[in-house]
């Protein structure tokens, strides 16, 4: 149970097909639907949407934040808890750029392929999630 | 009567069949275990999503302006049924059924003039409902119950569909047909709504004493707010049940095709028994018909 002294909470961050993390954090960066934010302990009740981006974890130890790449989801928050339910998380620190570029240029020839808005949809989606991989790993922003 | 090389030939292969039940027996009892394990692991997900739910639910109201997965079209006339079987046979009844059952329902809806269509995840329950239902197929899909890990993408890619028929106004109910994993002997054949989704009961006053008991003093914020976050939960909501419903399929498969194999094996060894039994039954009567052979020619000198 949280109280006033207490620094940490836990954050655990959930795909479907296991948990991925579980364990105390001073801090975390989400990037929400509507904004990023930063949960501290005894934050108050939210329930948000994430956008594709980056999820900064700051352990108790840490002096540097862990990097994690999400792309849509949820977040839970509670005083106590953060939890992150991701379809799709992986380190920052493993993507691997010049392979998010061949893919890009890929799907922007799909794209250009696509018949039909269904198939465009789908393939801008795909798009958007390279552009957000890759402003992940470079820190620029993809235009 | 068969000769004695026959019974020998019929023996041994009876046995090489025994060795390859024993074998398939081996093989889906890891499997078994390996989709248990990851049945398991999704757990985490499915009940903080649920949980979500429930909190989102609590506080909205539902008008016609609700997300349409939630209320439905408003109409009751097109039922989609997503079919759920493995993609191998060799599973005793696990495949015919499922088949049977997804066969009575779709008679059972269309005997109240409901028009029905079919998705079909696996290649035995595409197989057996062709015969008499294939103009009521509107896709299948195959080679994902076969795989020994199933990923969410492999949901995911039905879900896309069929939300974009959703969309389309393909049908104006979705409901899911598969085999619910009971127990390693036990595998129910079950019939779960999808489209429109009925929201999680909400007990209010359960809701407050949970609250108290946890000392949240400040009443939840959602971003963005309760009905827009519906509209992007509902469709990840189906996900999860789809993804869920693979799962369990899978495992029940292995645990259905291991049961199968188990007896197969015993068969095949009850068989051996008996083939041996009559192979030296009819070994000592040709050594007997020999030696009264020699006996009669000796006495006949």
């Amino acid at each position: 149970m949280a109280n006033a002294e207490n620094k940490t909470f836990n954050f655990e961050l959930v795909s479907p097909e296991r948990k991925l993390i579980s364990e105390p954090a001073v801090m975390v960066t989400i990037p929400g639907g509507e904004g990023d934010f930063g949960v501290l302990a005894n934050h108050s009740p939210l329930l948000s949407t994430i956008r594709a981006g980056v999820i900064e974890v700051v352990g108790e130890n840490d002096n540097e934040p862990r990097r994690l790449f999400v792309a849509g989801g949820f977040a839970d928050v509670t005083p106590e808890n953060c939890t992150v339910l991701a379809e799709y998380a992986i380190n920052v620190a493993d993507l691997d750029q010049a392979k998010i570029e061949k893919e890009l240029t890929d799907l922007k020839e799909d794209l250009a392929m696509a018949e039909g808005g269904q198939d465009k949809a789908r393939v801008q989606r795909k798009i958007d999630l390279a552009n957000a991989k890759l402003t992940a790993v470079t820190g620029e922003l993809q235009l | 009567m068969p000769s004695l090389k026959e019974y020998r030939d019929r023996i041994a292969s009876v046995k090489s069949t025994k060795k390859i039940t024993s074998a398939m027996k081996m093989v889906a009892a890891s499997k078994l275990k390996k989709a248990q394990d990851q049945a398991e692991a999704s757990q985490p997900y499915a009940s903080a999503m649920a949980e979500m739910m429930s909190r989102v639910a609590a506080g909205v109201i539902v008008t016609d302006a609700s997300p349409r997965l939630l209320i439905g079209t408003g109409k009751d006339d097109v039922h989609l049924l997503v079919v759920v079987t493995a993609d191998r046979g060799l599973c005793g009844g696990f495949n015919g059924n499922l088949a049977r059952k997804a066969r009575e329902e779709i008679l059972h809806l269309e005997a109240e003039g409901k028009t029905v269509k079919l998705l079909l995840v696996g290649r035995k329950g595409r197989d057996v409902l062709k015969r008499n239902f294939e103009n009521r197929f509107l896709k299948t899909f195959t080679g994902i119950a076969g795989k020994t890990r199933i990923e969410f993408a492999d949901a995911d890619q039905v879900t896309q569909y069929i939300l974009e028929a959703f969309d389309a106004g393909e049908f104006d109910k979705c409901s899911l047909v598969y085999n619910e994993f009971k127990s390693v002997l036990t595998q129910t054949p079950s019939i779960h709504q999808l489209i429109p989704f009925s929201l999680p009961e909400v007990d209010t006053a359960d809701i407050d004493t949970a609250n108290e008991g946890k000392h949240l003093d400040a009443p939840y914020t959602f971003e963005p707010e309760e009905d827009a976050m519906l509209e992007e939960l509902l469709p990840k909501n189906l996900g999860v049940q789809i993804y869920r419903a693979l799962l369990d399929s899978a495992a029940g498969e292995q645990a259905a095709r291991m049961t199968a194999m188990d007896n197969a094996t015993r068969n095949a060894g009850d068989r051996i028994n008996g083939l041996t039994l009559e192979y030296n039954r009819a070994r000592q009567a040709a050594i007997t018909k020999e030696l009264i052979e020699i006996i009669s020619g000796a006495e006949a000198v």
